[in-house]
């Protein structure tokens, strides 16, 4: 019986990660469209984009392999379930022993290297433009992402999200001078994972500077669509991975009541809104990059991590 | 008794070496060989599993009077030899089924057959060998059997020099080898393993012989700055024998290594740890770099390789680092890593080189920039070769993942280490394993992406054909052993325990019986990884979605042209090469590491010559380090040269003053 709950509660979480992804994205839209004067498209609008590309017929170019028509699904799948494994608005849920920290960032590197594929499939120059330069920025982010993880690990003692979440809220956290660091660190990870402005700009299809919307130029349809919603659900995965790790407060645990678990969903939407009006500032603020000036950009993100990991030794000492 | 089927099957492939020997020139011999070979290895696989898992908790030994007249020569099957028996014979035994399709491609068959079984025979003798003349026999022998493989083509320029440089450089490990015995057995010369375990030696000696270990073992293994040779030779043999090189015999060293160091050594002292994972943590990156930079695909396979035992000796320098501290917990931890990482490169490296094999079988091209599309005319090998790079990549669910993960945990217990250059060291350490793991991914996209997406680039690649039953046999029982290992690594853990016990006395808590076959290597609060949950996850999840969509939206598709931005280009020379991928890569990394360096030659307007582009690059650990050596044998050898032109009386001058200084130090020295 508690087992049911258990795994109800899970599936509430998954339900929950896939509705509102899409709406994370149309809302931080909306908010730079709102940023540049203009009055952009409704909240709702990824929706029914998603909605009418999976009833268009998808049109497959002549030489794409089953690699082009099923990588689709494998980023889809694996994307979602690494976002229903990070803490959204309860810990502890009962699949979350299945990945730790790491363990979800390889899950998110799987489902790059089934997209890094599909833009070779068809071999054209534009998709190998961007899977190369996908690779590129993943060999830098990666690495970053580590010290991240080694900092709050070497902290919370944990690299499991639910410890690290009952960690910082817990009482012996005090003022850490690491964790803001690795906070920047994680926030300039996440934006070049997300090819968000100042790395790559989902918004453009101007050939010299697209990343991703350049692996998936083929793309159409049914196709295109569960495309869309990973890289939504990939958005939302690292909001909710910034606000499980740097400000937990009003998670529930599993086991607790109804209540908790409202307490729980309420802020998290607070959370994504706070989060994603911050996200449109910064990218409104922001010019794009050249794409050789992303390994600075990256450079400093695996910087402030080492740097984090490095204080926290000698504070530890004194 | 398992000691006694053991050496017959050795037997069994010795003779047969022999009669392969004779039977050269015969069609059948290929058949027989590679039938042979591959039941003595199923024979010798199911032993070595048998012990391992069932472990009887003493060892078997037997004495042999053959070897040295009064040592004779030794064996001894322990927990840690089994393991690397298990190791060896599936990499025997995919490879022999391998050969059965691939050899008979084979245009030079009388220069592979003989050597096969005696190179599988060798392997297995090292790691039964319990006396350190044995030892090195077999180990010699190993080298000299995998040698004249790799001259199987040896009309080849390129081969004859991997050749030449191979034999070199095994006989300098050998060499190294050879002093570290002679140092454990002492001045009384106790050759025995016995004999060496129960002597104490000096921290001097300990860490000389720490050293010749690492040159000894780690030029076989192919640790940089000794990786020069392995790039060199592995890709120069036959395929399924460039799998056993690169999947098995590196194993056979890291074995040597586990055995000298771990075992023969005695306790460890804190910096061992911090030089093992430093060379480790070198290799694993700069292997990957290498083969990033590289366009020949077995090539590329082999520089992998590098990287990979990078990543196993960053896993034992830990174990050694936690073992000099007295934290043995921690040690069982790293040294099950290391050696979950041996065992899974040893199955996807093994079968990648497959599949380069049927590649080059295909289409008789290494060069991935003449690739391309082969996708559509080879299905399996593409879809075998997908699954071996997604698991070398360390990408869940599958194996690879599982061991770098448990190194990452082992990573993450180093702040508990009290000494400082190791704290600062390892989580270095671990941002360069990142770094690795994100680069190999890159790689095996370009790989992968290079050979078998795409348009074929060369009629050679458009007219391949699908390679034969055998061949995708052998590929596909690695595959699934990729997979099982990824989804079920809770077995593969608790088959370690054994031998870590062994070694350190101390064993990871047993995972089998944990909930739903989740991992937990300390505890549950701490890092828990479970494959099998998340691997049906994602398939559900895939398939729903898929389902969902096909059933209640749309399911049409419609062929048409590539758009390409609306600039399709009709030339396959226009799509992404291996070359352009690799390139931001190498900018952001290349130009530090290799010296990289991008020239652009643009005519001036109206002038139609074409525009050129030129990139140069360097190896810097051949220019720093054996391009000076190579100078000064060179000049040495020039100079030597004159007195192979002195006249008789020069030399019986030279051989008396000889005699004369001789007898004179020894004069002294008494």
């Amino acid at each position: 019986m508690e087992l049911i709950v258990d795994a109800l509660v899970q599936l509430v979480q998954l339900l929950l990660v896939l509705s509102i992804a899409p709406l994370l994205t149309g809302y931080v839209r909306k908010l730079k469209a709102h940023l540049q004067r203009r009055r952009g498209p409704p909240v709702l609008q990824p929706y029914r984009d998603l909605l009418k590309l999976i009833r268009k017929e998808a049109v497959l170019a002549d030489n794409a392999s089953w690699v082009f028509r099923t990588a689709p699904y494998a980023i889809f799948a694996t994307t979602l379930i690494a976002a229903a494994l990070v803490p959204t608005f309860a810990t502890g849920l009962v699949f979350s022993p299945a990945a730790d920290l790491i363990a979800i960032v390889a899950l998110l590197g799987s489902a790059r290297f089934a997209l890094a594929l599909a833009g070779l499939d068809v071999g054209t120059s534009f998709g190998g433009i961007g899977s190369s330069r996908e690779m590129m920025i993943a060999s830098l982010a990666e690495p970053a992402m580590l010290m991240i993880v080694f900092t709050v690990s070497l902290l919370a003692g944990s690299t499991q999200l639910s410890s690290v979440a009952a960690y910082v809220q817990g009482p012996e956290l005090g003022l850490r001078v690491s964790l803001g660091m690795s906070l920047v660190a994680l926030i300039i990870v996440a934006i070049a994972e997300n090819a968000r402005i100042p790395v790559d700009n989902p918004a453009t299809h101007l050939e010299l500077t697209m990343i991703h919307e350049a692996m998936i130029l083929e793309y159409s349809g049914r196709h295109l669509a569960v495309i869309e919603a990973a890289a939504s659900l990939k958005l939302l995965l690292y909001f909710s991975l910034i606000a499980c790790m740097f400000a937990p407060w009003g998670l529930a645990t599993a086991g607790q009541g109804f209540a908790d678990f409202a307490i729980g969903v309420g802020s998290y939407i607070v959370k994504l809104a706070v989060g994603g009006f911050l996200l449109a500032v910064f990218e409104t603020g922001t010019a794009k990059m050249r794409v050789f000036r992303v390994s600075d950009f990256l450079g400093a993100a695996l910087m402030l991590g080492l740097l984090a990991t490095l204080l926290l030794f000698v504070s530890q000492r004194g | 008794m398992a000691l006694t089927i053991l050496l017959s099957c050795v037997a069994i492939l010795l003779a047969t070496s022999a009669l392969a020997v004779a039977g050269a020139r015969k069609s059948a011999t290929t058949f027989c060989v590679y039938s042979v070979a591959l039941a003595v290895s199923v024979a010798a696989l199911s032993i070595a599993c048998w012990m391992l898992l069932t472990n009887p908790g003493s060892a078997a030994t037997m004495q042999l009077p053959i070897g040295l007249p009064w040592l004779g020569a030794h064996f001894r099957l322990d927990v840690l030899a089994a393991l690397f028996l298990v190791v060896i014979n599936l990499g025997s035994l995919t490879a022999s089924l391998y050969g059965l399709g691939y050899g008979r491609h084979e245009p030079t068959p009388g220069r592979v057959l003989p050597f096969f079984p005696a190179f599988l025979a060798g392997m297995n003798l090292v790691v039964l060998a319990d006396d350190a003349f044995t030892f090195l026999l077999t180990w010699e022998f190993m080298s000299l059997t995998s040698w004249a493989l790799v001259m199987a083509h040896h009309r080849d320029r390129d081969n004859a020099k991997a050749g030449h440089i191979y034999l070199v450089m095994a006989s300098f490990g050998t060499l190294s080898l050879l002093l570290a015995f002679g140092l454990l057995a002492g001045p009384d010369g106790g050759y025995g393993f016995d004999a060496i375990r129960s002597a104490t030696s000096s921290p001097g000696v300990s860490a000389t012989v720490l050293a010749l270990a690492l040159i000894g073992a780690g030029s076989k293994a192919g640790l940089v700055p000794l990786h020069v040779w392995l790039p060199l030779a592995h890709p120069a043999a036959p395929s399924h024998v460039s799998a056993l090189m690169s999947g098995v015999m590196t194993k056979v060293a890291v074995y040597a290594f586990v055995r000298i160091v771990f075992d023969l050594l005695g306790h460890p002292l804190w910096w061992w740890g911090a030089v093992v994972v430093t060379l480790g943590g070198i290799s694993a990156v700069l292997g990957v770099l290498y083969a990033l930079m590289e366009h020949d695909l077995k090539r590329l396979l082999a520089y992998h390789t590098v990287e990979n035992i990078g990543i196993i000796f960053i896993g034992l320098g830990l174990a050694l680092a936690f073992q000099g501290n007295d934290m043995p917990l921690a040690a069982a931890l790293a040294l099950t890593a290391a050696l979950f990482h041996v065992f899974n490169h040893s199955v996807f490296k093994s079968l990648l080189f497959f599949g380069a094999g049927a590649v080059l079988t295909a289409t008789g091209e290494r060069d991935m920039e003449h690739l391309g599309g082969l996708i559509h005319r080879m299905p399996l090998t593409a879809i075998a070769f997908l699954a071996g790079s997604t698991a070398i990549s360390a990408l869940p669910p599958f194996n690879g993942f599982v061991s770098e993960w448990l190194t990452f945990q082992a990573i993450l217990l180093s702040p508990k280490l009290p000494q400082w250059p190791l704290k600062f060291l390892v989580p270095a350490i671990g941002a360069m394993l990142a770094l690795s793991a994100a680069l190999a991914a890159g790689c095996f996209v370009k790989a992968f992406g290079a050979t078998f997406l795409g348009r074929p680039r060369t009629s050679a690649s458009q007219r391949a054909q699908e390679t034969d039953a055998f061949s995708l046999t052998a590929m596909f029982i690695l595959v699934l052993l990729c997979l099982i290992a990824g989804i079920l690594p809770g077995y593969f853990i608790d088959a370690l325990a054994p031998v870590t016990q062994q070694l350190l006395g101390a064993q990871l808590p047993a995972q089998e019986q944990l909930r739903w076959l989740t991992i937990v290597p300390i505890a549950e609060s701490r890092s828990s990884y479970n494959g099998l949950l998340l691997f049906v996850l994602i398939a559900t999840a895939g398939w729903l979605g898929a389902y969902v969509i096909h059933r209640w939206a749309s399911h049409a598709v419609r062929r048409s042209a590539a758009w390409d931005c609306g600039f399709p280009d009709a030339s396959p020379l226009t799509q992404y090469s291996a070359g352009s991928f690799a390139q931001p890569i190498r900018r952001v990394f290349g130009t530090l590491a290799f010296h990289a360096r991008e020239q652009v030659y643009m005519p001036a307007p109206g002038d139609t010559q074409p525009a050129r582009f030129h990139v140069s690059m360097r190896d810097l650990v051949w220019d720093s380090l054996y391009a000076p050596v190579e100078r000064i044998v060179g000049f040495a050898a020039d100079h030597f040269n004159k007195v192979q032109s002195w006249t008789i009386r020069a030399y019986l001058s030279l051989v008396f003053s000889s005699v004369v200084v001789l007898l004179a130090v020894l004069a002294l020295w008494n």
